[in-house]
């Protein structure tokens, strides 16, 4: 089994399905039913590319595992999603924060991975060139809605910036399997990518009139599988069906 | 007076020659009133619906049911769009009808106030809650009002596949272990009473019936629609391999239906009044959602106001360098 490219597909797996899991949270709950709709729909491409990446993984693993068990049956620690993407819905400003700092990262990491040398890789990263253009446009312009929009969004979205700016640093932290990945020519140099990803979030800050927060400390190691106290309750949830009543089909 | 009376007769041809009613017609002011009604009833039970159902979806057993899931009440949120939408064409406000929502004046179908427990309920909902409701939606499609009836066919389109995905559910946790197929038969025998209760009081009952019938909002008593959904229920109960509920069930040769048990009406006018176990919960779903949402819409109103004043004076300015 190519063991770096396994837990590649792992580790972009599970960013989607954590980022995608905490969306869905929200369906049914928006503040504007338009804006349910869109979530809903970000959610879905989410978790759409989670299943892409999971079922690749599964498959060059030959150990019979299923997508499912990728998603729903490993431990708290075996998870290597970034820690922003686990951040609860504290209300709409987070979302839309968490969003678009991962949106920002999101877009160039796809459009870098489009060259990856690994062809399934490639083809997963077309398709979700296209959704993640959309999700970034979209939560840009909310960023500019709340940021320039009343008094109260204004001071909203700079408190989730503020809180939520500790964690755009592991976006693009170089990992092990990061390392392994990029030097078997299959995954993204991340390095390559940072100024954009920083560029994308710092020119609409600037245009939604938020304050860059003095921050230079980051958070880090979802990458390696030391999560915030927010995975637990996620993984209850995601995983109650299987862990319940294992061996069952649904 | 003679001229209202001939527009009405005008109407009433109309209706009669089976031409659609369109928004810029003239209307009798009851039928607006009665349309704008069971338009938002329905546009609400739509958003009210996402609410049991969105409860599963992050504990749905596996990825294919989850964004099948996430899917479906996504394609609620839209069907209520619609619906707000043909509301509006009669004069009605949104944010209006979504006040009239959440302070408990208007109403939503009654079933939602009942709870989702188990995964085999979004199978039972899906079955029997979407079937009852296509019942209902398939007759729609050709009521009077023309947006109406045009926003049901793609709402019909929709649900008819959910009530599929539904059944499907059923139809894997009845293959499945013995837990499973007992996790089926619970859901059965919760949702089975509520869901013929989904039609409404019976015909003699109804207030709103006899009129509504005559203008072609509705085309189908009550209980014409409820002996349908039994009719085609019992064969797909038969399938699952699961017993409907009811002891009284029996095929009647003569009538060429099946007759069924009496409903409990007590329970169902109990739960219209705001006694189910989920009233509460629902509506205060709802205005957690439309409150905290409030400081958003009003930030985007802010921001559309201020890009549509910059934009004026970037044309005005351009007019006069130009």
């Amino acid at each position: 089994m190519n063991d770096t490219l396994f837990k590649y597909l792992i580790q972009l797996g599970d960013n989607s399905l954590i980022l995608g899991h905490r969306l869905s949270e929200l369906c049914g709950h928006g503040p504007i039913l338009e804006v349910d709709m869109a979530l809903t729909n970000i959610a879905l491409d989410l978790m759409g590319q989670a299943r892409n990446y999971y079922q690749y993984a599964a498959e060059i693993e030959g150990k019979g595992r299923t997508e499912d068990d990728l998603a729903m049956l490993r431990d708290a620690r075996e998870y290597r999603n970034c820690l922003l993407v686990e951040q609860a819905n504290e209300d709409f400003a987070y979302t839309i924060t968490r969003q678009f700092f991962f949106d920002a990262f999101h877009l160039p990491l796809m459009e870098a991975m489009k060259g990856s040398n690994d062809e399934r890789l490639s083809a997963i990263a077309h398709k979700s060139y296209k959704e993640v253009s959309y999700h970034y446009r979209y939560s840009s312009e909310w960023m500019k809605r709340l940021g320039d929009g009343t008094e109260e969004s204004h001071s909203r979205i700079q408190d989730a910036v503020d809180d939520l700016w500790m964690y755009i640093g592991e976006l693009c932290e170089v990992s092990d399997v990061d390392q392994a990945a990029i030097d078997a020519g299959l995954g993204v140099d991340l390095n390559a990518i940072r100024q954009t990803v920083e560029q994308n979030i710092k020119e609409v800050l600037k245009e939604a009139t938020i304050q860059i927060p003095e921050i230079s400390f980051k958070q880090s190691g979802g990458k390696s599988g030391i999560h915030t106290e927010q995975l637990g309750f996620i993984l209850a949830e995601l995983q109650w069906m299987q862990r319940a009543y294992p061996n069952m089909e649904w | 007076m003679d001229n209202i009376k001939s527009l009405e007769e005008n109407f009433q041809a109309k209706v009669d020659a089976e031409i659609k009613i369109e928004a810029k017609d003239w209307m009798p002011e009851k039928y607006r009133k009665t349309l704008i009604r069971q338009i938002s009833q329905h546009a609400h039970s739509e958003i009210v619906g996402m609410l049991p159902e969105g409860n599963w979806i992050t504990r749905a057993p596996n990825l294919r049911r989850k964004v099948a899931l996430l899917a479906k009440v996504q394609d609620e949120a839209g069907h209520g769009l619609y619906l707000y939408s043909a509301a509006e064409t009669l004069g009605a406000e949104r944010d209006q009808l979504f006040q009239d929502l959440n302070s408990g004046k208007a109403k939503y179908s009654s079933i939602f106030n009942y709870p989702t427990l188990t995964w085999a309920d979004i199978g039972a909902v899906g079955w029997l809650v979407d079937g009852a409701a296509i019942m209902n939606q398939v007759m729609l499609t050709r009521t009077s009002y023309g947006p109406y009836a045009r926003a049901m066919v793609k709402i019909c389109k929709e649900e008819s596949f959910h009530q599929r995905q539904g059944y499907e559910i059923m139809l894997t946790l009845a293959k499945g272990t013995p837990e499973q197929k007992a996790m089926a038969q619970d859901a059965l025998n919760r949702w089975w009473w509520p869901s013929l209760m989904m039609f409404g009081p019976s015909d003699k009952e109804s207030t709103h019936s006899a009129q509504s019938m005559k203008w072609k909002i509705k085309r189908k008593s009550n209980d014409e629609l409820r002996q349908q959904f039994v009719d085609i229920s019992i064969p797909q109960a038969e399938f699952l391999g699961l017993t409907i509920p009811d002891k009284d069930l029996k095929w009647n040769e003569e009538r060429g239906h099946y007759d069924f048990g009496a409903i409990d009406w007590e329970e169902f006018w109990n739960v219209v009044k705001g006694n189910g176990i989920c009233n509460k919960a629902r509506l205060k779903a709802r205005n957690k959602a439309y409150n905290e949402g409030k400081w958003v819409r009003e930030a985007a109103m802010a921001y559309a106001e201020k890009q549509s004043y910059i934009k004026h004076n970037q044309m005005s300015s351009n007019k006069a360098t130009g």
